[in-house]
């Protein structure tokens, strides 16, 4: 009993667990004042909710980063979401066939404003080692892609690094970046409506 | 299967199909789906809650792998038989070295083919694991998936000290190994075998008599032995209808006959039944890998890694810096020129669903004429409208899941 | 590792019950590496493998693969592996066809599991199947225009645009 309160005495101290790093701004008693894009990235960048879009082995990399090990819940994403209509990230994950080209259209039209995609692996991103007839040479020949993850599959930690580079653009992004003429253009480029 | 002395389905006596009031209902449990473990779409025809007809498409994943091997290297095509059953990469990976060295002709010493069923019972547990766990998830207990897969974990830490990469290993050559296990590995081997009896027998306790899960499981998704021979069932699947038939005892290979190992066998073929014939032969892998770890004690030569075949095995590098042959051996292995004589040859390895087998057609050149893969998880998939017909649509989500079909071997 | 066992006896057994039932210029056969190959005109393909399920015990289908042979007279072809699992017995029964005429009987009355398999060699190569169930495509599109495991299909995705021929030496 006694070697057990050592142990726990001796074990190193933990800092107390700090809350989110506040964006720029003024504080006073009671009240904080920030720009809104701010405070709306903040709250966008910690609670994206992804769509695992897995179709390969890639799809099993992503089961890894999901459980215990590398866990992905600390990064705000605890609930995934398989409905397009309730998700911000569409993480596309393993070989794109030319078969499934329209129904990921199909997804990615379904997901609302504002939306971002994550292309992991590089079956996803570039075709892959699949330089086949039947395979999609990328995904970005249908949809805009945010970030690209290369691997084959990706480690886990180089897949977080993707995600930290996605909550990056949720956080600076403009409020208006979905209404410019600039993403329509975008749109309209790969033919989504 | 449960001998059950009271019925529990009287209320199908008193449905009535189509009766007017009710109407049938088409539901697309499509490609992209939480509980369809990989891309394939069945069309179902409900009835209420039951399901009458199955439409199902596939293809979704297709990726040329039989037509891309045709212009691959040997070589190049084991990066290629990673990716069809991604779960337990090794097995393909050697069981592709082993078609080749059965159409070369060569022969290996004992401690490498020991090495390799160390290996290849290691990524069968690595199967089972996710195969049971994911069952277990889909009938509700997310608990096990998040436990256990930390043993998959700790086998990624034993694949990487081997071969470098987690999951699609392109692991060994063609005659035997790259590098000799380091001591690392063979101490996180060990680890690995100490700990995982304890995790398996807690997985156990959670499911295996839980009132729950049985009721959930027994008498779902059941098939009779002569319809999964009929259906070209093997594997694990086969086995929880009750057949005793394993590539490894029928046809050994890879020294599996010195080996002593039960096969454990169900009896309705239920979803219950292929959890615990999942369970039980996880625990047979292990008594494998120990056996393999006493013999390769007794073999005094602890440094042999690989057969004795220049012609695809890379020479050390001080030999390679030195040696002509050495350097003419050393780019016709890495530019892929080497050749294999004419002829055709099948073989078959038991993956982690089933037999697995190789048919190669050469002719003579550097890359085959013909591969052509059979591949488990296609073949037995094709049976799934019968097993669930009558059935309800949770069931038939459970039944998917159990039968382990891993759209990359399905599409290939 | 060439310690296969070839079931000398079985193999023999398979050729006598074969010549008495279709007589020795009813089929070829030939060893290769450890299994007997049988090759069998495509008029007689389905009773062949039909006495071989029933009185040879050949049970098991274990698959079913399409070949081509460019610049043979009959350049595709079927490839039937046959398994008797009681005995452990392997075999493999091959027909060809030609081109124009790329028809065979389906053996899914034989084995039901054959279903998906001729639909793939449908898919990949053309050979169609008579009085099979649902003679579609099954891993490519259903209106894909081509058979891509032929030897003239090419492999590659002809729209790719970012590979120079020049630097791959095509």
């Amino acid at each position: 009993m006694s070697d057990k309160k050592d142990q726990l005495e001796s074990a190193p101290q933990r800092e107390k667990p700090t809350i989110v790093e506040p964006p720029p701004g003024t504080m006073g008693t009671g009240f904080f004042t920030t720009s809104v894009d701010q405070a709306i990235g903040l709250a966008r960048k910690n609670s994206l909710w992804p769509l695992p879009f897995a179709t390969s082995c890639c799809g099993i990399e992503f089961m890894s980063l999901m459980s215990s090990h590398y866990d992905l819940a600390r990064f705000g994403m605890e609930r995934l979401s398989f409905s397009p209509r309730q998700s911000d990230l569409l993480m596309v994950m393993g070989t794109i066939a030319k078969k499934m080209g329209p129904v990921l259209r199909e997804v990615y039209t379904q997901m609302a404003e504002p939306k971002w995609v994550l292309s992991m692996g590089a079956c996803a991103s570039s075709g892959g080692i699949f330089d086949s007839y039947s395979v999609l040479q990328g995904i970005d020949r249908i949809i805009p892609v945010d970030v690209y993850v290369p691997g084959c599959p990706p480690r886990p930690e180089q897949v977080i690094d993707g995600i930290m580079k996605i909550q990056e653009l949720a956080q600076n992004e403009s409020l208006r970046r979905r209404y410019s003429k600039e993403y329509d253009d975008l749109l309209t480029k790969y033919k989504i409506d | 299967m449960s001998e059950t002395t009271e019925r529990t389905d009287h209320w199908k006596d008193d449905h009535v199909v189509g009766d007017g009031l009710n109407e049938l209902t088409t539901l697309n449990l499509g490609p992209t789906h939480p509980a369809t473990h990989g891309i394939f779409q069945n069309i179902l025809t409900l009835d209420g809650e039951i399901i009458l007809d199955t439409e199902q498409t596939i293809g979704y994943i297709h990726r040329a792998f039989e037509k891309i091997c045709e212009r691959r290297p040997f070589y190049q095509i084991t990066t290629l038989t990673d990716r069809m059953n991604y779960c337990s990469a090794p097995i393909n990976n050697m069981g592709w070295h082993m078609a080749v060295e059965k159409l070369l002709g060569i022969d290996l010493p004992k401690r490498v083919e020991y090495m390799r069923v160390i290996i290849m019972e290691l990524s069968r547990i690595t199967d089972h694991i996710i195969c049971n766990t994911i069952i277990s998830q889909d009938a509700g207990a997310t608990t096990p998936f998040l436990y256990y897969y930390q043993f998959r974990e700790r086998v990624y830490e034993v694949y990487e000290e081997i071969c470098g990469a987690r999951l699609t290993t392109n692991m060994g050559r063609i005659g035997g190994f790259e590098r000799n296990f380091s001591d690392l590995a063979w101490e996180r081997i060990r680890a690995i075998i100490k700990d995982l009896p304890a995790a398996l027998v807690e997985f156990d306790n959670l499911l295996v008599r839980n009132r729950v899960f049985m009721d959930r499981s027994i008498n779902c998704g059941p098939i009779s032995a002569e319809r999964a021979l009929a259906y070209g069932f093997t594997g694990p699947n086969l086995r929880a209808a009750g057949v005793d038939y394993d590539v490894r005892v029928a046809d050994p290979y890879s020294s599996y006959e010195d080996f002593d190992f039960d096969i454990p066998i169900g009896r309705s073929g239920d979803v219950y039944d292929r959890f615990t014939v999942r369970q039980a032969e996880m625990r047979q892998s292990l008594s494998i890998i120990r056996q393999a770890l006493d013999k390769l004690d007794k073999i005094s030569d602890k440094t042999t890694f690989h057969g004795d075949v220049p012609d695809w095995v890379l020479p050390p590098k001080q030999e390679v810096y030195n040696d002509m042959e050495a350097l003419i051996y050393h780019f016709k292995i890495v530019m892929g020129e080497t050749e294999v004589p004419v002829g055709e040859i099948y073989h078959c390895v038991e993956g982690g669903n089933g037999e697995l087998g190789f048919y190669i057609v050469s002719d003579g050149g550097r890359t085959p004429f013909r591969v052509h893969f059979r591949r488990p998880c296609f073949i037995y998939y094709q049976s799934f409208p019968e097993i669930i017909k009558g059935g309800m649509l949770s069931d038939a989500i459970l039944t998917m899941s159990s039968m382990n079909v891993i759209a990359g071997e399905l599409d290939a | 590792m060439p310690a296969f066992t070839i079931k000398t006896e079985r193999d023999q057994l398979t050729i006598d019950k074969l010549t008495e039932r279709f007589g020795a210029d009813g089929f070829t056969h030939e060893r290769l590496y450890d299994t007997m190959c049988f090759v069998v005109p495509k008029e007689h393909i389905h009773d062949v493998l039909r006495f071989l399920r029933d009185e040879l015990d050949f049970t098991f289908l274990t698959s079913l693969c399409g070949m081509h042979f460019p610049g043979l007279p009959l350049e595709l072809g079927a490839v039937y592996f046959l398994h008797n699992m009681r005995l452990g017995h392997r075999i493999r029964v091959k027909t060809h066809v030609s081109l124009k005429e790329a028809k065979l009987p389906t053996v899914t009355d034989l084995w039901p599991t054959a279903n998906w398999m001729e639909r793939e060699t449908w898919d990949f190569f053309g050979i169609d199947f008579v009085g099979h169930p649902n003679m579609k495509r099954i891993l490519n599109m259903e209106d894909f225009p081509a058979f891509p495991m032929r030897k003239d299909y090419p492999l590659e995705d002809p729209t790719r645009e970012d590979k120079n021929d020049t630097f791959f030496g095509r």
